[in-house]
């Protein structure tokens, strides 16, 4: 029936950003690139502004816009942990600049909120499947170079030693974040893709000793929150994706509460 | 010991590991290097010294090829195996790491071989331990079992003694000594500290952008140029860490090196006399 179908695609939907963004999330945490999130995140509003205004694929023009900042910054820039300044630029300007392009391409007839705020339940059966591709795609390139990342996450001048180009790294993290931020668009939205990509993984971070499990439990924890989130807007009548970012703040403050084990921040 | 008496001596006469000719290279914010010749071969132990901003670091990166230099040429052996110990690693409160996963990046060796790394630096049954909870002494260890997982022919370590004290320094330049007369590799060591050089260094090389002189430990303590660079204060200042079989032998300048600190006072308190010399670790094996 109609009420379970789109609530089963939404949490599918939700189920499967969280389970990408997680992992992902971790690294985000590790390099410190919560700002280089955002700014990404944000130029996607552009890219989205764009689409409707060319009759092109949303998904597409998010992709081509997110992929676009996080390549220009990681290959013009020192790297993806440009200053705050520099991306604080990019970040707000794209951001206005999207919103300002999508008024004057279509009036009054393009309203970006469903993409400033996600429109989880208005998930279609098309958006399904780009989302799981995306999502799978994301966890494929994670897995695939996962040693590599680490490494050069840890030091860039090791992972050199070892044969990995710390830069190809880069650039990977920034295809994997450009997909993430493509997909979780329509989930949560523009605003709050930034929070699926870093309360799980902070919440994780009490609970594991090793990379591995981190981003692992951070999965999970992002699952989690996307099913409880979704249930609570059914039951609540809140909008769906602040709801399950609210969902992940609440897994975080219990994390933060919770005995420590012998693996505490030191 | 067997491994003692089987240990190849620095090598006149046999290929280098590495060897580089008129190596220009330079970053930004990074100090940069000209006209450096270079060569180490199989076994030798090389300590690198220098002020700040002399290229230290510079020299090394380019060596192993994470910078590429800007004029001249480098030759590495084919299929040469380098054992990396970077200047600095900070493992974050964020990123959950124990020593045992560390040891395995990337894609690392096994149970059993990460235990004998561990245990041949005097590290043993630190495998479960978060990095981030690791002293200084067991960090560099960590850092240096690593690096010999990968049974390096080379080991290159900037700066590994950083931040220990002066047990620790001995104990450490100990260590590398007896995994070098285990292994056979050659040594790369870059040294902050410019009045003291591991005394078991077949060479020491002294760079200011480039290199300002070159030798044996104690032909370059007395070179006109170690003593430009650094001041005339400096003068006989270059002490050795060694152990007690050739201690005797270089008794003067472990000698002049506390006198010297004694006047500048720019050692600290505990560095006289009896604390280097013999550069006997607490608590370490006898020989």
């Amino acid at each position: 029936m109609m009420l379970y179908d789109f609530l089963l695609r939404a949490a599918l939907a939700g189920v499967g950003v969280a389970l990408a963004a997680g992992p992902l999330g971790c690294f985000v945490l590790w390099r410190r690139l919560a700002y280089f999130g955002d700014a990404t995140a944000h130029a996607s509003i552009l890219g989205v502004a764009l689409a409707l205004a060319m009759s092109l694929p949303i998904a597409l023009g998010s992709l081509v816009a997110a992929l676009t900042l996080g390549l220009g910054v990681v290959l013009l820039g020192r790297g993806e942990q440009n200053s705050d300044t520099s991306l604080g630029v990019i970040s707000y300007s794209a951001l206005a600049l999207g919103l300002v392009t999508a008024s004057l391409a279509g009036g009054n007839r393009i309203d970006l909120s469903a993409y400033l705020f996600g429109d989880i339940l208005a998930v279609g059966q098309g958006d399904l499947v780009t989302i799981l591709l995306g999502a799978v795609a994301v966890l494929a390139l994670l897995a695939w170079r996962w040693e590599g990342l680490l490494l050069s996450t840890l030091n860039p001048d090791l992972a050199a030693a070892s044969g990995i180009s710390p830069r190809r790294e880069s650039l990977i993290l920034t295809l994997a974040l450009a997909l993430v931020v493509a997909v979780a668009i329509k989930v949560v939205g523009a605003l709050l893709i930034g929070a699926m990509l870093i309360l799980p993984a902070a919440a994780a971070r009490s609970f594991a000793r090793t990379p591995e499990a981190m981003a692992a439990i951070a999965a999970a924890i992002g699952a989690l929150s996307a099913v409880a989130g979704l249930a609570a807007s059914f039951w609540l009548d809140t909008p769906a994706g602040p709801s399950i970012v609210t969902a992940s703040t609440v897994i975080y403050v219990i994390s933060r509460l919770a005995p420590k084990g012998g693996t505490a921040r030191g | 010991m067997a491994a003692d008496g089987a240990l190849a001596k620095p090598g006149q006469g046999t290929a280098p590991l590495i060897e580089a000719h008129g190596l220009a290279a330079g970053y930004p914010g990074g100090a940069g290097i000209h006209d450096v010749d270079f060569r180490i071969t199989a076994g030798e132990i090389v300590t690198v010294i220098g002020p700040n901003g002399s290229g230290k670091s510079t020299l090394i990166k380019a060596l192993i090829g994470v910078l590429r230099p800007g004029a001249g040429t480098i030759r590495r052996s084919p299929g040469l195996r380098i054992g990396y110990v970077p200047q600095t690693l900070e493992i974050g409160p964020a990123l959950p790491m124990t020593v045992e996963r560390f040891l395995s990046l990337p894609r690392g060796p096994g149970r059993a071989e990460r235990a004998a790394a561990l245990a041949r630096v005097g590290a043993e049954g630190l495998e479960g331990r978060q990095m981030s909870r690791l002293s200084g002494g067991q960090f560099q260890r960590v850092l240096l079992a690593r690096a010999i997982l990968s049974r390096p022919q080379m080991l290159i370590l900037d700066e590994p003694t950083k931040g220990l004290d002066q047990p620790g320094i001995a104990a450490f330049y100990r260590l590398l000594e007896q995994v070098r007369a285990e292994t056979g590799c050659a040594v790369l060591l870059v040294s902050h500290d410019l009045h003291v050089v591991m005394g078991a260094s077949d060479r020491v090389i002294c760079m200011n952008g480039h290199v300002c002189c070159e030798g044996a430990p104690d032909a370059v303590a007395d070179a006109p140029a170690y003593r430009a660079l650094f001041g005339d204060a400096a003068a006989g200042a270059l002490a050795l860490y060694r152990h007690e079989h050739d201690h005797s032998h270089h008794h003067d300048h472990d000698h002049d090196h506390g006198h010297d600190h004694d006047h500048h006072g720019d050692g600290p308190a505990h560095d006289c006399g009896q604390n280097h010399g013999p550069a006997r670790p607490v608590g370490g094996p006898s020989e």
